[in-house]
């Protein structure tokens, strides 16, 4: 993650574990959905498992060493009961596994879907390609973690904590001194339990690290097999995969032997108080201060408390990357967006001829130079307008704003005398639609991705749609007609065939103003002169504003406006600019002099 | 003894324990190893059991009877508590590390083998299997395939201590011991039912996670389509479908879960109430000690739990096997290059010959078909030719990635197929298209561990017009580039693949569109100090440039004109222009597109200064 990401995106990685776990529960409030009920059946389940050790007891002092010999009606009931117990224990398991694993996906599926819908209002998500990888983790693989997190560590942790303070109190019921004695015999195992967790983190640290390194590694001679080949390097490249397997190879064996070591402490902890208690158990036995059945059911409630102690230092490991992870997708719905649907607040505007309106508008990137300076300009209904200029010049940026993809650092869009920012999105979606470069398309069929903006379109519509913009025979060129895949990222059409997919889909959309970032494509002569010709229809009757990047586009217009170093400096028709002696007719020279060149 | 055999039909079962004898065979030291370390610990967690009946009736029974006790019949407890304690503890270690270093030695063996495949086969294998397939091959099918071998030796060590605890049942009291015979075998085939009904409901979850992050992908791919259409709600709409039936498939998961626990983790706790109520009975009729009845209980709440790792390695069983599978297809595939044994001695620039040259990725399709042409040493040729005309296909078989399948391709007059391996790198450098780095320092991706001095190191990137970026760079050249490294534009990514070629000094040098990210004028430097470069050292080099500029046509001697896969026409720019339409209409459009890429590139570039000025921050 570079520097940027984090300051522009995870606010709440310094969070502590409660204030994640509150932030958490505001954003997911099912998962703590009835959980006193859940408490109580967690409760039960723990309590079942004390039945054995109290039986055993039971058995030993009063079945077997009753008045008259062993007292098999008094066992035989006894286990009726304990019996009932191991099934009430069963079916309580059973509701609290399944109440906490409803409550927590549910929970985890709200967050997941809102930070979903969030991530689509950020700005990273349109301006940096690269980050998107790391905002798609946020909601998969971290709040899978969170997910495996607490249906297995979470669930086993709430369960052992119950089961050590239930063995705890019975123990103390049986005998005080002999629960001292278990007690201190852990002692040295809990001491050495932060520590043993602190390195087993940094162990499992470690290979996270290496597993990164490996996987690169492993990917190059499969990315960059051409390279690999064309340089001649595979013995190169087998030293550095050798080399990081077995990095990942050793450092995941030593981490395995740390949590062998952990393990295995839990068991000469319990070791250590079986010794203790049978000890002290014989010495206050003989004082007749503790019957055999109760130092015998020391033994099991021995066990009952050394195994969750074991499982800890594993279920700490696992909390920490759970909880990074749930900060991480917290931290995103935390982001404040930076262009914000004003929603039911907002203005809904009626439809119709448009006008637009710069008023002294600048634009900086956060803590960047500013790209726009004071921007006046007054669009009127109608009007083709052309946006030129040369490379920096902030004319993107002009098309990003009219759109509100971004809002101004000082000044104001306005639609119709609105400032853009008070327009309902639905409103000015509806009226306001641009056409980027690459028109995206979704691996579905043609017909829905040309309905994308508007799905409720009827396929006559959409026939009628591809008839208005002279589209109809490529249509029927398609060997599915709408119903043509598109392959993923519409890699079954050529790029052409993909702009005239984005035109059909802005033509649906109908919108008041169009905005185009020109897309010219040399792989297919062909198609370019179909796109063109489809544009042409598409801006006809309606108020357009075009990104060009080609000399016919802004003659064309009605009107060009010329940005240089993130100013308006020339506006006009094409005749008047070009004979200005301005920056609009050394842009058009030099384009003359590019043509002729050959 | 041979690589036991997997057989490739047959009951998951069966090849899932044919995939184990495999892993047996690679590590039979470690596996016995971990197999003693693992029955260690059986057999004292047996003895633990034992021991507890031992002491009830001979040293805690008594004493208590008594009134008293001896020093020595407390210290005999003590010691032997902690003696089965520490040799437990020395069992558990040595049966989890001998797994891990099992399991992960296989691991690294198999990935080691799998990625020696990759650099084998040819890269026409390479295309016919998706990136992300081949990522998975080497890195989760290896790891699922192995996945059993971690709990294996405490499986093998549970079914020595369920062995050593009949025993001792059975020396305790035979109908204590029958107990036993019923609880243990129900215990293991709930565990076995339990991990079938998990199997394909862990992978349902696991497929829904893959169709979430699908969406996921996609719709952030298509974030601005999605943005200014206004379809945030939509998209969000789409993405629950999935989200909800994950939700959905991991409460599934965890029903099964809740409904088999308790069974599993129950029926010993039975185990141990049936044990009492006939306990009781044996010890009336005079038949059993208390002790006895003790032991049995005792071992019956220390073997419930491992006894579940039977179930482990058999649930992990289907995945092991579909692992295996998948490894195997990259391991048993067949193919690579032949080599001869010639080599090119010349210093000066190379000539080319292509004669009759055909290829095609698919039976009856040719990508090219009797291309046939020279270049004269020295000369600069420009390929033009419209999408899918066999351009990029054509350098790859001018650096021997592929062999035409008819035609020969000679560099000076030696036939590719003859020269010794790694032999024409020595001579031939490609430059391809999309620039790829390797996770490792600049200098690294250019050397590419080969012996060049910085300075011959920065006289390539002086002539790539890369030298000023990488100057301003943190480290210089020994800045990191790549996945945990500086982010370099695409620009800039190029000048590196391109001074990764100059350093080598090639006679003869094939650019595959190497500067499309660059802009004009930088190009234009480039391909200018490339040609004084190229004339001015003695060592002269012959380029063969795949073009989309204008600017860069018009600089090379000649032209070859590629239409469909043969060659249209052969010529300089100016009689080609002046002869074919079909030529003219393609420069044209080149024209064209070089504003939609001039465009492109300052999209890339003021993301480039938002990046850096947020890093900066």
């Amino acid at each position: 993650m570079s520097a940027a990401e984090a300051t522009r995106l995870d606010h709440g990685d310094e969070a502590g574990g409660l204030e994640t776990l509150r932030q958490g529960l505001r954003v997911s409030p099912e998962l703590a959905r009835g959980w006193w009920i859940t408490g109580l059946l967690a409760l039960t389940m723990t309590a079942g498992r004390i039945v054995v050790p109290i039986a055993v007891q039971q058995t030993i002092d009063k079945g077997l060493s009753g008045p008259g010999g062993p007292d098999m009606s008094f066992v035989a009931w006894m286990c009726l009961v304990c019996f009932g117990g191991v099934l009430i224990t069963a079916v309580a398991s059973y509701f609290t596994t399944v109440r906490l694993a409803t409550n927590s996906e549910r929970g985890l599926a709200t967050m997941r879907i809102k930070a979903f819908r969030h991530v689509h209002d950020l700005p990273v998500l349109t301006q940096s390609t690269e980050r998107r990888g790391a905002l798609v983790s946020r909601v998969t693989s971290d709040v899978d973690t969170v997910s495996q997190f607490l249906q297995f560590g979470g669930f086993i942790f709430l369960v052992s904590l119950g089961q050590m303070l239930l063995a705890t109190v019975v123990m103390f019921v049986y005998s005080w001194q002999l629960a001292l004695v278990v007690l201190v015999c852990f002692i040295p195992l809990f001491a050495s339990l932060r520590f043993l967790q602190a390195r087993m983190s940094a162990a499992y640290g470690v290979v996270r690290a290496k597993v990164g390194e490996m996987l690169s590694a492993i990917a190059e001679p499969v990315v960059g097999a051409q390279v690999v080949r064309a340089y001649a390097i595979e013995r190169r490249t087998q030293q550095r995969i050798d080399a990081s397997i077995e990095e990942f190879r050793r450092t995941s064996t030593r981490a395995q032997a740390i949590t062998g070591i952990t393990f295995s402490i839990g068991g000469l902890a319990a070791g250590l108080a079986n010794a203790g208690v049978l000890t002290a158990g014989v010495l206050l036995g003989v004082g007749g201060h503790a019957t055999l059945g109760e130092i015998l059911a020391f033994m099991f409630l021995v066990a009952l408390f050394s195994d969750p102690v074991q499982i800890a230092t594993q279920v700490l490991t696992d909390a920490q990357s759970a909880f990074a992870g749930w900060r991480r997708v917290l931290g995103v719905i935390a982001t404040p967006a930076d262009v914000v649907d004003p929603g039911a607040d907002g203005v809904t505007q009626q439809r119709g001829p448009i006008m637009i309106e710069f008023d002294s508008v600048d634009f900086a990137y956060p803590e960047g130079e500013l790209v726009l300076r004071d921007v006046s300009v007054r669009l009127e209904p109608h009007r083709r307008v052309a946006v030129v200029g040369e490379t920096g010049s902030g004319k993107t940026t002009f098309a990003k704003l009219l759109t509100r993809l971004m809002d101004p650092t000082s000044g104001a869009v306005l639609l119709d005398g609105v400032d853009a920012r008070e327009i309902a999105f639905s409103s000015l979606r509806e009226r306001v639609v641009m056409v980027p470069q690459d028109g995206y398309l979704f691996d579905s069929s043609l017909a829905d991705n040309v309905r994308f903006g508007r799905p409720e379109v009827t396929d006559a519509q959409l026939l009628a749609a591809f008839e208005s913009l002279g589209l109809t025979d490529w249509l029927e060129s398609l060997p599915d007609g709408l119903d043509s895949p598109v392959g993923q990222r519409g890699e079954s059409l050529s790029a052409g065939e993909r702009q005239l997919v984005a035109l059909v889909r802005a033509n649906i959309a109908d919108p008041d103003l169009l905005v185009l970032d020109e897309a010219t494509s040399a792989v297919d002569p062909g198609t370019e002169v179909r796109v063109n010709a489809a544009l042409e229809r598409l801006m006809a009757g309606r108020t357009s504003v075009i990104i060009a990047h080609r000399l016919s586009t802004a003659e064309a217009a009605d009107e060009i406006l010329v940005f240089d170093d993130g100013r308006v400096v020339e506006r006009g028709p094409h005749a008047d600019l070009v004979t200005a002696g301005g920056v609009y007719s050394h842009l058009h020279d030099s384009w003359i002099a590019q043509r002729s060149s050959s | 003894m041979p690589l036991p055999k997997v057989p490739t039909k047959g009951s998951v079962t069966r090849r899932g324990f044919a995939v184990l004898r495999v892993a047996i065979w690679e590590e039979p030291w470690v596996f016995a190893f971990s197999v003693l370390a693992s029955a260690l610990y059986g057999a004292m967690t047996v003895a633990d059991g034992w021991a507890l009946g031992w002491s009830t009736d001979h040293v805690i029974r008594p004493a208590l009877e008594r009134g008293d006790t001896t020093f020595g019949a407390v210290a005999s407890l003590v010691s032997l508590f902690l003696g089965i304690a520490v040799l437990r503890a020395i069992g558990v270690v040595g049966r989890r590390v001998g797994a891990g270093v099992m399991q992960y030695r296989l691991q690294a063996t198999y990935r080691q083998r799998v990625t020696r495949q990759y650099l084998k086969l040819p890269l026409e294998w390479h295309h016919k299997h998706p990136t992300g397939q081949l990522l998975s091959n080497a890195n989760a099918d290896v790891e699922s395939t192995w996945y059993p071998i971690a709990p294996l030796p405490m499986a093998v060590g549970v079914i020595a201590m369920l062995a050593f605890a009949t025993v001792a049942m059975f020396a305790a009291d035979p109908w204590l011991a029958l107990v036993g015979c019923l609880v243990f075998p129900m215990v293991f085939v709930a565990n076995v039912i339990f991990q079938r009904t998990l199997q394909p409901l862990a992978t349902r979850a696991q497929e829904l996670r893959a169709a979430v992050s699908e969406v996921a992908h996609e719709s952030f791919d298509g974030a601005l389509v999605v943005k200014t259409l206004g379809r945030e709600a939509a998209e969000t709409e789409r993405f629950k479908t999935p989200t909800f039936a994950l939700q959905d498939a991991n409460i599934a998961v965890n029903r099964a879960r809740g409904a088999f626990d308790p069974v599993i983790e129950g029926l010993p706790r039975i185990g141990v109430l049936l044990v009492l109520l006939v306990g009781v009975g044996r010890v009336r009729s005079g038949a059993a000690d208390a002790g006895d009845v003790v032991q049995v209980a005792f071992l019956f709440t220390l073997i419930g739990f491992p006894i579940r790792a039977l179930g482990w390695v058999l649930g992990e069983l289907p995945r092991s096997v579909v692992g295996w599978d998948r490894v195997q297809r990259v391991l048993t595939a067949e193919g690579g290059m032949e080599y001869g044994e010639a080599k090119l001695t010349s210093s000066a620039a190379a000539r080319l010959d292509v004669s009759a040259v055909r290829f095609g990725y698919l039976p009856d399709r040719d990508v090219l078909a009797g291309v046939e042409f020279t270049v004269e040493p020295g000369r600069t040729v420009a390929v033009v030719g419209p999408t899918g005309s066999g351009k990029s296909t054509m350098t790859t078989l001018l650096t021997r990635l592929v062999d035409p399948e008819e035609g020969s391709i000679e560099v000076d007059g030696v036939d590719l197929r003859t020269l010794a391996r790694g032999e024409l790198a020595g001579s031939v450098a490609l430059v391809a298209q999309t620039a790829f780095l390797f996770d490792d320092t600049i200098r690294g991706n250019i050397t590419l561990g080969g012996d060049y001095a910085d300075e011959e190191v920065w006289d390539a990137l002086r002539i790539a017009q890369g030298d000023g970026f990488v100057k301003s760079l943190p480290h210089g050249l020994d800045t990191k580039v790549g996945e945990r490294g500086t982010t370099l534009s695409g620009g800039q990514r190029q000048r590196i693949a391109l001074a990764r070629a100059l350093v080598r000094r090639p006679r003869l040098l094939i650019l595959d569109d190497a500067t499309s990210a660059v802009d004009p004028q930088v190009e234009a430097r480039i391909l200018a100090g490339l040609r004084t470069a190229v004339q001015g050292s003695e060592a002269a080099t012959t380029v063969l440039v795949i073009a989309y500029r204008k600017a860069t046509i018009s600089l090379a001697d000649e032209v070859l004109f590629l239409d469909e896969g043969r060659i249209a026409d052969h010529g300089s720019h100016l009689e080609l222009q002046e002869r074919s339409a079909a030529y003219r209409e393609l420069v044209d459009a080149y024209e064209k597109d070089a504003a939609r890429r001039e465009e492109e590139a300052e999209l890339a570039a003021e993301l480039n200064d938002l990046d850096s000025e947020g890093a900066s921050a």
